[in-house]
């Protein structure tokens, strides 16, 4: 395997609250390849985004990264001054947010806001800024972009919003891009545009993704690698199509499970009792083990160490799915 | 937008109308001004006399008709007590106040944004607490009380200012005006700060919710994402956010700062607009106390109409339109 783009090992990003310690991300480790496409899931809650803002070193307090390296392209970014860490946000590392309505400032037009991108990290004229975006909205698909370029964002829909926000994290060719459910707020048919035109864009660019969705049908279509995240640790990894189809945490078969397009039709849906934990009060043991059907005797005693298998496949269970059941 | 201003003129002239109705019975239950014009010892025949001069012997309704003549041809008599017209009095008057308003406008938007902005981006800082609690004072003091140890402190104690009057005034573009010359702003600087301390504390909390909200935004992450430099971000991204409300207010306020600058201008001993209204009702002179009401009817209603053009500059979103759709 080539050398990965975004290496993270063992982050813990705590939030030191008035009501004590929440450890929104404790302990996560993955790599993604240049070029690839991770799929991060898990519930609301589950530490996904805290761990994409982490990378990008948008913790404010009371949160703080405490442990762990982030490394991108080999390069060390936990421990960076605000200065170092701005010279590397919307260059190599890119992000594009949930909700398009409120990701563009409402009172400063999309060309203010697409010039001072290229602003932020290249120091060239006026002109060539604006050609710049004139070509990034070119690229992903807004029509007569010249003319679009002086609108304010209220003067575009949802997806085109959407379009505009990832133009913008384009513009700079970064080596990675984390996109938080960038197609939650979209209606299903824009979602579906809006993948497809990602998908071609980082392949042209060899721009590598992180995708941070709940919703495993994006991930299927999308992803190469998933990681799915529960209690502010990865319970399972490995390549898609391994683990979607073979699931062997609990966990990660109920999600599947919970899918409606896997189900007979007429039967009820599987669904995980139960919700997520309050991340301030953890149980000693496997986070999930309260809400756990194959939990046994052991799972309370402490956390489950990471098991291995090939191809990058991990998983934190000790008691896991087996085969027969998880088909 | 032309159908808006239209609009917006027709709504203004009703209010003016209102007004006058208002301001003429207003001033004509107040007492009889005959008193106030003929010397203690005068006969009845003189009394009698005065007031057949003035029209005070026709029914209130003719002279009502008379009053809103006058007004139609934007004459409102001449003041009872100096004799001369009162619109030209008030006028007169008018910049050394339109003056003192201004500089406090000035203090209260270089003073008030910086101090709100950092408390509201550093919530928790000591100096933020300090910043509101000084507000929570600047809102609650009488102005009288603040003028009066203003001047002692920087009149009487330390000598630094002058207490009471204006400065040289330079005539420029046939406006007289103090605002050009060091020593017009030494005399200046006390009164406008007295009048400007509300609106400094209006400023800085309007200024500080205003950042604490825009801060949270997810366009202030998004900008940050882009690796935007910290002075962008506050002072185009979130600035211009919160430039909407604080307009607004000040705009509606520096119209209560000409009308109400009464106050300040008595204890400053400051020429303007507000002490004449407060000699004028004294005396009953009516011409001049409806000039006045006028004047600062037709100031404000300028002014909101200003605020609403200068809104649409700053939010795109919004759209002025004659109509609702």
């Amino acid at each position: 395997m080539a050398e990965p783009v975004l290496a993270v090992d063992n982050l813990a990003t705590h939030f030191f609250t008035r009501d004590g310690v929440v450890k929104s991300v404790d302990g996560v480790s993955f790599t993604v390849a240049p070029g690839e496409v991770l799929g991060l899931v898990g519930e609301s809650g589950s530490g996904k985004s805290v761990t994409g803002f982490s990378i990008m070193g948008l913790i404010d307090p009371p949160g703080r990264i405490v442990s762990g390296s982030i490394r991108l392209k080999g390069e060390e970014l936990v421990g960076r001054t605000e200065a170092e860490m701005r010279a590397v946000r919307g260059r190599s590392l890119a992000m594009i947010f949930q909700d398009p309505m409120m990701t563009l400032n409402p009172v400063l037009r999309i060309d203010t806001q697409m010039m001072e991108a290229v602003h932020a990290h290249e120091k060239v004229s006026e002109k060539a800024a604006r050609d710049r975006a004139v070509q990034a909205l070119a690229q992903v698909g807004i029509p007569s972009p010249e003319e679009r370029l002086s609108a304010y964002p209220h003067q575009f829909s949802g997806g085109m919003r959407q379009r505009v926000a990832i133009a913008i994290a384009l513009i700079h060719r970064p080596a990675l891009i984390i996109a938080d459910e960038p197609t939650t707020a979209l209606d299903v048919t824009i979602q579906s545009q809006i993948l497809a035109e990602v998908q071609k864009l980082c392949a042209e660019s060899g721009t590598a993704l992180v995708w941070i969705t709940h919703d495993l049908a994006v991930v299927a279509g999308l992803a190469d690698r998933v990681a799915v995240m529960y209690a502010g640790r990865i319970v399972e990894q490995g390549l898609v199509d391994d683990v979607l189809d073979r699931p062997l945490h609990p966990y990660t078969h109920g999600l599947i499970g919970s899918v409606p397009g896997e189900a007979m039709p007429g039967k009820r849906l599987m669904q995980i009792p139960g919700s997520t934990p309050s991340l301030g009060r953890l149980p000693p043991g496997c986070a999930f083990e309260p809400r756990c059907s194959r939990a046994v005797e052991t799972c309370r005693a402490g956390a489950p160490p990471l098991a291995q298998g090939s191809q990058g496949r991990a998983y934190r269970c000790i008691n896991p799915v087996p085969a027969e059941e998880a088909a | 937008m032309l159908a808006f201003v239209i609009r917006r003129l027709a709504q203004a002239f009703f209010v003016v109308v209102a007004m006058v109705v208002l301001v003429f019975f207003g001033t004509y239950v107040i007492g009889d001004p005959v008193w106030m014009m003929v010397p203690g010892d005068a006969t009845q025949e003189q009394v009698e006399e005065v007031r057949r001069t003035f029209g005070f012997d026709q029914p209130v309704y003719i002279q009502f008709l008379t009053f809103l003549g006058d007004v139609l041809r934007g004459e409102f008599g001449r003041s009872y007590v100096h004799g001369s017209s009162a619109i030209g009095l008030i006028l007169d008057r008018m910049p050394a106040t339109l003056e003192l308003a201004l500089a406090a406008l000035i203090l209260a938007i270089v003073i008030g944004i910086p101090l709100g902005l950092f408390a509201g981006l550093k919530p928790d800082h000591p100096v933020s607490r300090g910043i509101m609690a000084v507000s929570i004072l600047g809102f609650s003091l009488p102005t009288f009380w603040v003028g009066l140890m203003l001047i002692m402190l920087f009149s009487v104690m330390l000598g630094w200012l002058p207490a009471t009057g204006r400065g040289p005034v330079i005539s420029i573009l046939g406006i007289e005006t103090s605002l050009f010359s060091l020593e017009g702003w030494r005399h200046l600087f006390l009164p406008a700060l007295n009048l400007a301390l509300l609106k400094i504390s209006l400023v800085i909390r309007l200024t500080r919710s205003g950042a604490r909200e825009a801060s949270l935004q997810d366009y202030v992450k998004f900008a940050r994402a882009k690796g935007l430099s910290p002075r962008r971000i506050i002072g185009v991204h979130i600035l211009k956010n919160i430039m909407i409300p604080i307009v607004t207010v000040l705009g509606l306020e520096f119209g209560s700062l000409v009308a109400f600058s009464v106050v300040t201008e008595t204890i400053f001993a400051w020429p303007g607009m507000g002490k004449l209204l407060l000699e004028a009702i004294q005396r009953l002179d009516r011409p001049l106390i409806v000039g006045y009401v006028m004047v600062v009817v037709l100031l404000f209603v300028t002014i909101n109409l200003i605020v609403d053009i200068l809104y649409s500059a700053l939010d795109p979103r919004v759209r002025l339109t004659g109509s609702q759709s």
